[in-house]
């Protein structure tokens, strides 16, 4: 591989990394609103989903250990690989998560939810704005947008921690309900899940752009 | 835990060893061609220090200055100073001879005295000093092989010629020559460039290795030998230096964009 493709094969490697990153950010939107819709045939599809999204981090994890074996990249395209490496491991939890919210979904089946889903929605919609903000800081190599992304990360388990306590409310008013309240607790433990994994990503956006290695949101 | 800035420690870095090499505003020509402009670059005892830049940036120069080999061009020039213990190598009435003894030096081109023995190809700095015990030869002789890693492969031929061993081997029958005058420092220009991947991996070992009891600087044209073997890298360009500090984060991220450039393989 010349210097000019491997230039090329870089760019391609990040768009696939953002392409990869919105497919991830869909799974999520879709299992929610499967959820929210009591769609189980959605969350079915959601499930199917993964399987594409597993390969596509096979796939950029294989081209990462080609560039690193053929090109020994340095300096900035050294950090822009190893962080495309690290970058869709979090993508393809994220994308297990949504896989388990649709999980969750389809044991609930048509029984009624213990509760309107408020705060849920605001998780998802939360996870939504750090992805967007968090896909483009990676595409232009922008440290401080990533940050403020990654600084999201207290909404969501702010609110995580309402719904928590909202659904403890409901099940020790009522013990009929606590197969289906942990049912809504794990669909909001996986949306908290999927924030971290957005924030380790903001973290290797900051290292790329700087060379800085450091936790954010500590 | 707040990290100290990054020029901060790296400045802190260097500071922190004991100096084997101070170069201060090292000027060097060829004739009219001005090949190194103002280097000042502080070389750490017991480390090893890459020198990596484009053809032609005057790093192989830069290594000559530091042991007097660069006036033994025709038309060659130096100025500035290259302080060992705080004096100058260029001082009038320094000898260059004894300056070389103490900064030896391995070339690029394994360079076996070709009409010498393995044996004598090592004693030959101290034969030519006057050293005329035959133990002492045969004990330095052992040492200096032991030394570059070459005496199990040759002690049982120390009586061939020099040139019968092969690329690898011969580059490091040079080394076990320069360290039979025990120097303090070890010059070696682009050392594997000629050799086989595991012949190149052997003088890095070795080099790394050295690194315990002298001072290595090491010219390469070979990134990934300098990111592996040195512990500290000096960039030039233009016979300037343009960045200089430990080597992890010269290659990680550099803080000038003409290193980055030259690193990543955008230019030179």
């Amino acid at each position: 591989m010349t210097r000019e493709t491997f230039e090329g094969e870089l760019h391609r490697l990040k768009d696939d990394v953002v392409q990869m990153g919105v497919r991830a950010g869909q799974a999520i939107s879709r299992a929610v609103e499967a959820l929210r819709t009591r769609d189980v045939a959605l969350a079915e599809q959601v499930v199917a989903a993964d399987d594409a999204i597993d390969a596509m981090h096979l796939e950029l994890e294989r081209r990462c250990m080609r560039l690193l074996a053929t090109q020994q990249p340095m300096a900035g395209d050294l950090r822009t690989i190893a962080s495309v490496f690290a970058i869709t491991i979090d993508l393809e939890r994220m994308a297990d998560h949504a896989e388990g919210i649709s999980r969750a979904t389809k044991r609930l089946g048509l029984e009624p939810l213990v509760k309107p889903l408020v705060d849920i929605p605001a998780m998802e919609a939360r996870i939504q704005e750090m992805l967007r903000e968090t896909l483009e800081a990676f595409r232009a190599q922008d440290a401080r947008l990533a940050v403020q992304a990654a600084a999201k990360d207290d909404l969501v388990d702010e609110l995580r921690n309402r719904v928590l306590h909202d659904l403890l409310d409901v099940m020790v008013k009522d013990p009929q309900t606590i197969s289906r309240a942990l049912e809504l607790l794990i669909v909001a433990r996986h949306l908290e899940r999927a924030a971290d994994h957005i924030t380790n990503i903001c973290e290797r956006v900051v290292y790329m752009a700087t060379g800085e290695l450091r936790e954010l949101n500590v | 835990m707040m990290e100290r800035p990054v020029v901060e420690r790296r400045a802190a870095a260097l500071i922190d060893h004991t100096t084997a090499i101070q170069a201060e505003n090292v000027h060097a020509w060829f004739d009219r061609l001005h090949a190194l402009r103002g280097i000042t670059m502080t070389i750490p005892e017991r480390k090893v220090t890459a020198v990596i830049g484009p053809s032609g940036c005057g790093k192989s120069t830069f290594l000559r200055c530091l042991n007097r080999m660069h006036e033994l061009v025709p038309g060659a020039r130096v100025s500035g100073a290259v302080l060992m213990d705080g004096r100058d190598i260029y001082t009038p009435g320094v000898d260059p001879v004894q300056v070389r003894r103490r900064v030896g030096m391995v070339f690029q081109k394994p360079n076996p005295f070709p009409t010498m023995t393995i044996y004598e190809n090592v004693a030959a700095g101290l034969t030519l000093a006057g050293e005329g015990s035959r133990k002492t030869l045969d004990e330095i002789v052992e040492q200096s092989l032991r030394a570059a890693a070459l005496w199990d492969e040759v002690k049982d031929r120390l009586r061939k010629p020099g040139t019968s061993l092969s690329g690898g081997q011969q580059q490091r029958l040079c080394i076990a020559r320069a360290l039979a005058v025990s120097p303090e420092v070890l010059l070696m220009d682009e050392p594997a460039s000629a050799l086989d991947p595991a012949s190149t991996l052997r003088i890095e070992e070795l080099a790394r290795d050295l690194a315990k009891d002298i001072t290595i600087v090491i010219v390469t044209h070979n990134m990934q030998q300098a990111a592996r073997v040195s512990d500290f890298t000096a960039f030039l360009l233009d016979g300037e230096l343009v960045e200089y500090g430990p080597t992890n984060d010269l290659f990680t991220k550099p803080r000038e964009r003409r290193t980055e450039d030259y690193i990543t393989g955008r230019f030179g």
